[in-house]
């Protein structure tokens, strides 16, 4: 696969699925057009060749974070916090600004060309396993990972005791 | 580098910064905390196609998985963390509007 008609139409549906994600108004409906460009970059990582990140990406980030985000606006029952005075801007903004400047910006991009070959390095003979980079190349990043999901849980822990605390307070 | 690989980095790079443009503008534009999220959510999304576009053109797909499994893990702590942030300002404001938090103004 190097340069075929899949990967243009996935890309294309990726950009669709975000910038719809940004211009929807209800959130719910937002964060489940998140999910669904998280399902289309999974169909991108698999095209190119990487499933492991493929199926991280499908239930992590279409999956997890999207539980996440519904749960968040359930507890808040978060409306939109715009004006009535506003209503026309927002829809200015939302519907005809985006898109607007996403058309100009790839139409500049495609006119300007990109230079490929000065960006990305050549291609390489060596070919590694995904078990190899992990756990020979980026060891130390596994200890930093590992750091960081116990950094989340405290955070998480920390927030909720609070809450529960001020819950017993008010009690 | 062969002109197919160049042209699919080029195309690559061309949506990863149409996808950024998106999300940058969902992050300054809205005023609604949960939307923001959602923005640097599409935001890490883009860096993550790039990662793999770039892992692909340069045939070390296995190191630009590791990058990305590291990627999507900074990304759910991150979001989960800040999920919370959001939950609690809501409990004590009753409001998502990032222009009325105002409580550390000097």
């Amino acid at each position: 696969m190097t340069f075929d008609t899949t990967t243009i139409i996935l890309l294309a549906a990726l950009l669709v699925a975000g910038v719809c994600t940004v211009m929807i108004s209800d959130l719910l409906l937002a964060a489940i057009g998140l999910a669904v460009s998280s399902a289309i970059l999974t169909l991108i990582l698999f095209h190119l060749g990487g499933p492991l990140a493929a199926v991280f990406e499908l239930s992590v980030c279409a999956g997890l974070i999207t539980v996440v985000f519904i749960a968040t606006i359930s507890l808040t029952k978060a409306d939109s916090c715009e004006d009535e005075r506003w209503e026309k801007l927002r829809i200015l903004k939302r519907f005809v600004f985006l898109p607007l400047v996403v058309a100009i910006i790839g139409w500049r991009l495609a006119v300007a060309g990109i230079h490929a070959e000065r960006i990305a390095a050549p291609l390489s003979g060596e070919v590694e396993g995904v078990r190899q980079a992990l756990w020979s190349m980026r060891r130390l990043d596994l200890l930093g990972q590992i750091l960081i999901i116990l950094a989340g849980v405290f955070g998480v822990v920390v927030l909720f005791k609070g809450k529960i605390d001020d819950g017993e307070a008010e009690k | 580098m062969t002109g197919g690989l160049a042209a699919l980095f080029a195309l690559g790079v061309v949506f990863v910064v149409l996808l950024a443009v998106a999300a940058l503008y969902c992050i300054l534009v809205s005023r609604n905390l949960i939307r923001i999220l959602i923005g640097l959510e599409l935001l890490i999304k883009s860096v993550t196609l790039l990662l793999g576009v770039a892992g692909y053109v340069t045939g070390r797909m296995a190191l630009a998985q590791t990058f990305i499994i590291t990627l999507i893990v900074i990304e759910v702590v991150v979001i989960a963390v800040a999920a919370g942030v959001v939950i609690g300002i809501h409990r004590r404001n009753h409001d998502l509007d990032a222009c009325k938090l105002r409580n550390l103004r000097g």
